[in-house]
Order: structure tokens, then C-alpha cells, then sequence
């Protein structure tokens, strides 16, 4: 018996005791009837070369270890964004519940949902009692500003139609006739969470811009000097909403961020719980339609938003997550360019401090050859970073990235000395990674926290940057953007390039005469 | 000063009336049936279970799915789950409830990945029998060493009319016998993550135990063999069941399903006796064993010193007097870790009251832990349980706990405000809640990420983590001292 109530041993030191290591052995070879360790090892072995790279990249039916998630839990992002909003998902409710639980283990947050419940019956009739119903529950028990619905695979299948469902439970009074429910249909089976994140949005500005779904008269656009600002789906939306805000005060815009969810997502532990915080104002919504023009972050959150946006007589700007000092000064140039403001010495100060640091501790990316993979833009973004440092951006893989982002990263490339040896790879999963870092290894990988099963398999150092990260705490809380943003990415990088040189330099008496203290 | 139970009951009632008072009328009717207060004497907790819960209400179920793919068959090992459908429920719930296992992941294990059809329109227009087909085939390319398939469904399904029974029959037959399970757990199946359970032990039924065996290994019965049933061990609980078992002299030939393997579960039913720990998930196989193999079934609790002690002796019974003895030698053996726990924390624990709502077998199972403690629980709850749930749980509670079946976001705010417990002891989506609100709390679903909580070994984890939870400094810190 190794426990103690000393020393307490946990699953961490518990299993690791001799009568558990006996144990295990006994369960393997009495009952699971295993595999011969040769026949393991030969497979192992094998997954590691080109020719199971060949028969891996040849896959056309299955996905294994996806970086991407389905619709809905896009459109939940964007809702929560919304002064007092309760995002509100039609279909199952297994859903509702994956998705609060995934946002809660990344954001450490709570995040309130509600879904329409549908069971069998519901599929074979159709969800509008659901809705009639929930939407009146929804309204007495949680009292929203605004109820924004989306819809979960099922509803979709069985065809429910969401205008029409909304329609009829307001003349049943589910809630008030005015009351705002905006709604957008998300099937799980189309895109991935960044397509849910710009239907909703979409929906939402359709809803306020447009006329409520009929029952007021669209707004008429009248040209004022402020702009609005989409961040797009990000897990670093509570660090950088609050950076870009310190950005745009400093520059002295007027502004509308739309889908402000930095505060819903980062609420005080002070007695009480918040289920709503912060937002964008349904008032600034609506009157965001007067805005000069519109800025995205994330271009391909915002591929049906934008193009909405400009119809309606806007000039709209995409990027591409900017980071880098490169990528953030077009942000802050476009920024100045479209409200006509200067920029301020600070920002330029600020500025020069990334490049310094920059210019401090280069020769340590220099060279250097990474694995990235995430949501598109976010890859465009830190591909363009490390190409700007130096690095090599070898394999940058989107499983939701299609042909003409895969074009977009390619021109990024080749448009520096340091992209020759670079590969793009759209659509493909995580397994295939597996198998690009066996065959072409790279120094390190940036990704979410999955990336760490190819940190164990493969033994490339991860650095944590996408979503979701659920095993280190609080890095939502660290802005990505702007000129300190990319500063905290530098500096990420440059920790784990930095703790890699000592890993491999700390054996005495062999290898620590590299063990600087200096660096 | 404390109530007496009288005024418990009075204020239960109370409560729930307020509670009850946010809802339309239709609602507040309905939501009455699963709120109560447990009296003393009585065959259940007086609430009603297992019905669907009410759109709009914020309720912490699950699915189907959720229930087969993430509790029963997910942690089988050595086969190779593929979430059919859909992208979102395969990632959402990969690698989330950390069913500990060994063994080369990805080679001859394959627990903490996510295998998806990742359905996109064409398949929900044309059917994805044929990609199916096609990702069976690209499995036993990639991945050789993978002992079976099991194609859990997700909601379009069986909505698109999709046959994944034929598919599987077919592929089966076409890889000599290979076991391919096709499952039937849509997530609009049933109310919630139960239903998921019952089709996931069936389909162990009929496509596992009704085919051929197809591991091949020595096996020679003991007249001590057991089967541990309903343990995912997360946080590596079922093992430190495990090694109780076995040291009393029995011989656990498979684990259901936690680090559990196909051959494990081929061969149960060869098991003398089957013991089961999360009954609500895998009372249907028991029950099935027993029917069909004569193989008889009890329950058992390893929370807490008096709960395992009393559970080693049950489980005993069973055998002959050697085994009996060695459960007292093994209860023997223990009882100084057990006090040495005990007098470690419980002078900081005396007396705590304790709220819980989870699901399965915890709501009920771990109250002799806490009781252990010197803690007290006040209020407890299942996500989706069934009404033999609530009777079993009458064994545990006290005269005047407060019930609440299928807890709303809104209800169990208000229950916990106005009980003003010391600990809240739920899931994920609850944790963050109580915390801003000033409560210490615990994941009961996944211990927190610690555990294991099962066995001696595990108590005295389980002991310390409620010690920090509830007596960490910060939660004195949560006013302003401006304020």
C-alpha cells in the first residue's frame, strides 16, 4: 500500500506504485488478449514513414482528430456577445449541453444556453411546440434583452423553419410581438463553428438592420463617422476585445464592437453570478447599420456578414487575424484610413517596442521550422508572423480551410524567401499532421490544446495558441492582436524555445555546458 | 442556529413555491412533479423522473449519444468508436471524460481520439451508408490493429433512413466475422444521456455476446471470477477498485468499460459473479447476464471508508469463507489509512453542508463519503435518473433533504442561494456558477480532474479535495473589504 494521508498520491504518483504497475500487467496479458509487442511496435514504426503518410493522405470518407467544431457553437459565440442575450439552439439538447461544457473548459467561465429540447416525437411533427414553449420559459425564467436562436442538425434534417416558427410563437405570446428574436439556421453538416459564428452574426444585424423579419420597417442607412468592428470566432475574444477597445479609445475613434462577449466570458467572482455582462447594446446594433464601415478580424468568420454589411452600402474590410508588426500596422492603417483619425505617438511607441523586441531575440526563431494548424484565419495570421521573425511556416493545415484560403497562404509564401519549403493543406485533420511531422519534422508545432497528442507521439514541442485550450489556464485572458498582442505571442514562442534549449542542454556532465544562464 | 426537520420541510416547501412562482403556469406544473423534500419512511424521494425535460428551461442533460458514445462504449479501448455524423459530437466530447486506459494510443488503443464521418450536405441528401462503408474499410487500413468498430449514430441517422445495421453486417462479413456494432443513439432518442445507456448495453447484447467470439486467448475459470460493471474509471477509479477485489482473493476478468477491451467483454459471461457499481448505465446487461447466463449481479459503493467496507462484505457473500475472510483482512488492512484520513481532515470538514446534482450512481453513492467527513448532505439530485434511483437513494438520505430531478440552471441557483451550503459539488456547466457566486465547488462527473475517488486509496483523495475546495483562502476574499 504506497497511499498516505501524509503525503496523499493522486492519479498523477498513484498508478505509477508497484502493486498498480503489477496490476496492469496481469490485466493485459490474462485478459485483454493484446497484440504481440513486436506486431505493436512494427505498426508503430510503420505509422511513421512515407508510405503510411501516402495511404494516410489518400483517406476520402473518415476524419480523425478534426481541428473543427460544428455551426452551432459558433452561433452561441457570437449571441453571447449581445447586451443580455441568451443564445437559444433549436434541435437536440445533447448539443446545448456540449457546447456550454466545451466554452466553460476553455474560458474556465460559465456559459449559459438553452435548447429547444426536441425529442422523437418532435422529429416525426416538427419542433414548434418546442419553440413556442421554450421561447416562453426561456423569456419568464432567464429574462433576456434578446432571445437569438440558431438550430442543431436535427432541426435541420426535419426542415423546421425558423422565421415561421418565431412568427407563430409570438402570436401565441410566447413573448412580446417587439420582443427581438433574431435567428439564423446553422446545420452542423455545413462549414464548421466559424460559418455559425458569421450566420448568426448575420442574423442578428439582418434582424435590426432589416426590419425585425417584417414586422417594422427596414432601417434607413444614414452615414455617420463611426465604424464597426467583428472579431470573429476567437478564443482569445476576452484579452483581444479589450486590447482593440484600449486601441481604439487611444485613437480616438467612435466605434461598435459587434459580438462583445470579453466581459460575459470574464466575469469578477464577487458574490454573484452574472448570466449576462457587458455586450453590445441592441440599440448600438441596429444603429451600427450607420456606421462609415465595417473592419473583420477574420475574414472567413465573416464571409456571408461582410458582403451583407456592404449591400448595405458600407465599405468593409477583411484581414486575416492579423499578428506581427506588418499585419498589425495595415490593421491600424485601415483603421485610420477609414475614420480619418491620426495615430497617435503611443501607438507608434508601442510599436517600436515590438520591434525591438523583436530585434532582441530573432536569432532565436531564425530559421526555425514550424507546424501550425487552427481556425484560417488565425493560421494566415501567425504564418505571416513567423515568416516576419524569420521562421518557417512548414506545414500549415486548416481542417476547415478551403481552396482559396489554401491559395491565400500559398501567395503568403511566396512572397517571402522564408515560405520556399512551405505546404499548405486544407481540409485535412490532425492525424494527417501526425504523419507531415514523422515524415517532415519541424522544430515546433502552434496549435490548441489536441496538439499535445502529437507532442507525445512525434516529440515536437507544442506552443498552445488556438481554441480550444483546456490544460493551461487563463491565456484567454492575453490579447493576440495588436502591437502588445503579437508581443505576448512572441513571447510564448519564444518561451518555449527557450525551455526546449534547456531541456536539451541539462544533462551534467554531458551536455550542460550549454546550460547558459544567459541567453 | 439549525432547524429542526419540521421546519426543513417548511422551508423546502416554501422554497420550491418561490422557485416555482418564475415559470408560465404550464411549466410550473410540470417542474412541481420533480421538486420535493425527502420523507422519512417513504419507498422514493417523491418526485418524478426520467420525462422529458421542457424546452427553454436550461436543463444539464445530455443525450443519447452522449450516453453511449461518451459513458459505454467510448472507453472500450482496443475498438475504434466512430462518431457517425456530424462533426460537433464527436469533438465536443473527445478525450473530455478521462476514462483512464493504457496502451499505444492510436496503434492498439484508440479512447482519446475522435473518429468522425463528418457528415457534410450531400450525405444527409444521398444517405452516408456508402461513406460509411468506405471509412471501415480506410480504418482497417490505417489503423490494423483495431479489434472492432462500433458506428455510434448521431441525430441525422435516423432521421435520413440510413441502415448502418446492413453496413455493419456486410463490412463484418467481409473482414472475417470482424465485430462492427452499429448503434442506434440518436440524440433525440429518449430525454436524455439514460436511453443512450440501454441501447449501448443492447447492442453489447446483440453484437457482442449473440456472435462468435472473436478473441482468441487461454481462459480458464476460477470459481472467483468477477466483473466489474459500470465503472468508466475516470481518474483511474475502476483500478483502484480493481486492486481491492483482487486482493481478497477474486479475479476481475474484465472491467465495463473503462481501460475495458473487447476480449473483456467477450468474456463475461463466463464470470461468477457481476459487480456493479454505476447501476443506472449498466443494470441492463446485468440483468441480461443473469437472465441468460444465470450469472447473478450486486451493487456495491466504493465511496468511504463505511460504504467500501460494507460493499467488500456484500460482495463476499457471495463466495466462500476464504474469500470472506480475506474481505475482513483487506478491511483490516486499511483501517489505519482510513483513520489516518479521517483524523486529518475531518476536523476541518465537521459539519459542512454539502448540495449535489449529478448523474448516474453519484447523487446517491457519495453521501456515505461525505457523511465519513462528518459532512452533511442537504440536497441532491439526478440529471436522469429513473424512479429506482430515487428509491435506492433512500437508503442514503436524510428525513427532510430537498430533491430536485432534472434541475434547471434557474432552479438549482435558487436552491443554493437560499441553503447557503458549504460545498457544491456538480458538473462543468455548474462549477463556474457557484464559484462566482462565492461557493466552493467539485466536479462530481470528473472529480475535477483529480481522483481517483473509488476504493481506500481513492477516499483518501476524495478527503483532500474537498478540504481545498472548501477551505482555500480565496473564498474569503470574494467582498471587497470596501464593500
Amino acid at each position: 500500500m504506497s497511499q498516505s494521508a501524509e503525503k496523499v498520491l493522486d492519479h498523477f504518483d498513484l498508478f505509477r506504485q508497484p502493486e498498480y504497475v503489477e496490476m496492469f500487467e496481469d490485466k493485459k496479458s490474462n485478459f485483454e488478449a493484446p497484440h504481440p509487442q513486436e506486431k505493436i511496435t512494427e505498426v508503430i514504426e510503420w505509422t511513421k514513414t512515407w508510405d503510411y503518410r501516402e495511404k494516410n493522405f489518400a483517406r476520402e470518407a473518415l476524419t480523425v482528430n478534426p481541428a473543427k467544431a460544428c455551426q452551432p457553437l459558433g452561433a452561441v459565440f457570437a449571441a453571447v456577445g449581445f447586451e443580455g442575450t441568451m443564445p437559444f439552439v433549436h434541435g437536440s439538447q445533447g448539443c446545448v449541453a456540449y457546447y456550454r461544457s466545451h466554452f466553460s473548459r476553455h474560458f474556465k467561465e460559465p456559459s449559459s444556453c438553452v435548447s429547444s429540447s426536441m425529442t422523437e416525437d418532435a422529429a416525426v411533427f416538427g419542433g414548434l411546440n418546442n419553440m413556442i414553449d421554450g421561447l416562453a420559459n426561456t423569456y419568464s425564467m432567464y429574462k433576456p434583452k434578446m432571445i437569438a436562436v440558431s438550430t442543431t442538425c436535427m432541426a435541420e434534417v426535419i426542415g423546421d423553419d425558423l422565421n415561421a416558427f418565431i412568427k407563430t410563437s409570438k402570436e401565441k405570446g410566447s413573448v412580446p410581438e417587439e420582443y427581438d428574436v433574431p435567428f439564423a439556421h446553422t446545420p452542423a453538416f455545413v462549414g464548421s463553428h466559424i460559418t455559425g459564428y458569421d450566420n448568426a452574426m448575420k442574423g442578428i444585424l439582418a434582424h435590426f438592420w432589416d426590419g425585425k423579419a417584417g414586422t417594422v420597417p427596414a432601417l434607413e442607412r444614414k452615414p455617420n463617422n463611426k465604424i464597426n468592428f467583428l472579431g470573429g470566432f476567437d478564443g482569445y475574444t476576452v484579452g483581444n476585445l479589450r486590447e482593440v477597445k484600449r486601441i481604439f479609445n487611444m485613437m480616438g475613434i467612435e466605434y461598435t464592437i459587434l459580438g462583445d462577449n470579453s466581459d460575459v466570458w470574464d466575469t469578477p467572482a464577487d458574490g454573484e453570478f452574472r448570466m449576462y455582462d457587458g455586450g453590445t447594446t441592441l440599440e448600438d446594433a441596429a444603429n451600427s447599420i450607420h456606421a462609415k464601415a465595417t473592419i473583420s478580424m477574420q475574414e472567413y468568420c465573416t464571409e456571408k456578414t461582410l458582403p451583407f454589411i456592404a449591400e448595405h452600402g458600407q465599405e468593409v474590410v477583411a484581414l486575416n487575424h492579423p499578428i506581427g508588426v506588418e499585419a498589425t500596422d495595415k490593421f491600424i492603417m485601415e483603421v485610420a484610413r477609414l475614420t480619418g483619425a491620426t495615430i497617435p505617438d503611443e501607438l507608434s511607441k508601442e510599436r517600436g517596442r515590438l520591434v525591438d523586441a523583436i530585434a532582441d531575440s530573432n536569432a532565436h526563431i531564425h530559421g526555425k521550422k514550424f507546424a501550425i494548424y487552427g481556425d484560417p484565419d488565425m493560421c494566415l495570421g501567425l504564418a505571416a508572423f513567423l515568416l516576419e521573425l524569420g521562421g518557417e511556416p512548414t506545414h500549415v493545415l486548416a481542417t476547415n480551410g478551403n481552396k482559396e484560403w489554401a491559395e491565400k497562404v500559398q501567395a503568403l509564401f511566396d512572397a517571402s524567401p522564408f515560405g520556399k519549403n512551405c505546404h499548405v493543406y486544407a481540409g485535412k485533420d490532425l492525424w494527417h499532421m501526425r504523419s507531415l511531422l514523422f515524415t517532415e519534422p519541424v522544430d515546433f508545432l502552434i496549435g490548441n490544446t489536441y496538439g499535445k497528442y502529437l507532442m507525445r507521439d512525434t516529440g515536437t514541442p507544442l506552443i498552445r495558441i488556438g481554441f480550444p485550450v483546456f490544460d493551461r489556464h487563463h491565456k484567454h485572458r492575453y490579447p493576440v492582436w495588436g502591437y502588445q498582442g503579437t508581443m505576448n505571442v512572441l513571447v510564448w514562442i519564444l518561451d518555449a524555445i527557450f525551455e526546449q534549449i534547456d531541456r536539451n542542454t541539462i544533462v551534467p556532465a554531458k551536455t550542460d555546458y550549454s546550460f547558459d544562464i544567459i541567453r | 442556529m439549525s432547524l429542526s426537520v419540521e421546519e426543513v420541510k417548511a422551508r423546502n416547501k416554501e422554497l420550491i413555491q418561490d422557485v416555482l412562482s418564475v415559470y408560465p403556469e404550464k411549466t410550473a406544473k410540470r417542474r412541481a412533479k420533480h421538486l420535493g423534500t425527502y420523507e422519512e419512511g417513504k419507498p422514493d424521494c417523491g418526485v418524478k423522473s426520467n420525462i422529458k425535460s421542457i424546452p427553454g428551461v436550461m436543463t444539464i442533460r445530455g443525450c443519447a449519444y452522449a450516453g453511449s458514445k461518451g459513458v459505454v462504449w467510448g472507453p472500450i479501448k482496443d475498438m475504434i468508436h466512430i462518431s457517425h455524423g456530424p462533426v460537433g459530437c464527436g469533438q465536443y466530447s473527445w478525450a473530455a471524460r478521462r476514462n483512464y486506459y493504457i496502451g499505444t494510443t492510436g496503434v492498439d488503443t484508440f479512447v482519446t481520439m475522435q473518429f468522425t464521418s463528418d457528415f457534410q450536405e450531400k450525405d444527409i441528401v444521398f444517405g452516408g451508408d456508402k461513406k460509411l462503408e468506405k471509412i471501415i474499410d480506410e480504418i482497417q487500413d490505417l489503423f490494423p490493429l483495431n479489434k472492432g468498430i462500433s458506428v455510434q449514430s448521431e441525430c441525422p441517422i435516423g432521421l435520413i433512413g440510413d441502415d448502418i445495421e446492413a453496413v455493419s453486417k456486410k463490412k463484418s462479413k467481409e473482414y472475417n466475422g470482424k465485430t462492427i456494432v452499429p448503434v442506434r443513439c440518436e440524440g433525440f432518442r429518449g430525454v436524455s444521456q439514460s436511453l443512450g445507456h440501454h441501447i449501448a448495453n443492447d447492442a453489447i447484447r446483440d453484437w457482442v455476446f449473440d456472435k462468435p467470439a472473436t478473441q482468441e486467448m487461454k481462459f480458464e475459470s476460477t470459481p472467483y471470477d468477477v466483473a466489474i460493471i459500470g465503472d468508466y474509471n475516470i481518474g483511474g477509479d475502476a483500478w483502484s477498485s480493481r486492486i481491492l477485489l483482487e486482493e481478497m482473493g477474486l479475479r476481475v476478468i474484465a472491467q465495463w468499460s473503462g481501460d475495458g477491451s473487447l476480449a473483456e467483454l467477450e468474456n463475461t459471461p463466463k464470470a461468477k459473479l457481476n459487480v456493479l457499481h454505476c447501476y443506472r448505465s449498466m443494470n441492463y446487461i446485468s440483468r441480461h447476464m443473469e437472465e441468460k447466463y444465470g450469472i447473478p449481479w450486486v451493487e456495491y459503493n466504493f465511496f468511504g471508508p463505511s460504504k467500501i467496507e460494507e460493499s467488500l462484505r456484500n460482495i463476499a457473500a457471495h463466495f466462500d469463507d476464504k474469500i470472506k475472510e480475506n474481505a475482513e483482512k483487506v478491511i483490516e488492512k486499511y483501517k489505519a489509512l482510513m483513520q489516518a484520513v479521517i483524523d486529518k481532515y475531518r476536523p476541518r470538514l465537521e459539519g459542512k453542508k454539502v448540495m449535489l446534482f449529478v448523474g448516474g450512481l453519484r447523487p446517491r453513492h457519495v453521501i456515505g463519503a461525505y457523511e465519513d467527513l462528518g459532512m452533511e448532505v442537504i440536497g441532491t439530485g439526478y440529471e436522469f435518473g429513473h424512479n429506482d434511483d430515487y428509491q435506492r437513494t433512500t437508503h442514503y438520505v436524510k428525513d427532510g433533504t430537498l430533491i430536485y430531478d432534472d434541475v434547471t440552471g434557474y432552479e438549482f441557483e435558487q436552491f443554493v442561494e437560499k441553503l447557503q451550503p458549504d460545498l457544491v459539488a456538480s458538473g462543468i456547466k455548474e462549477k463556474y456558477v457557484f464559484q462566482k457566486m462565492g461557493f466552493p465547488f467539485r466536479q462530481m462527473h470528473s472529480w475535477d480532474y483529480s481522483g481517483p475517488y473509488h476504493g481506500f486509496d481513492g477516499f483518501a483523495i476524495f478527503a483532500r479535495d474537498m478540504d481545498m475546495a472548501i477551505n482555500n483562502p480565496i473564498w474569503s476574499k470574494t467582498k471587497a473589504p470596501w464593500k
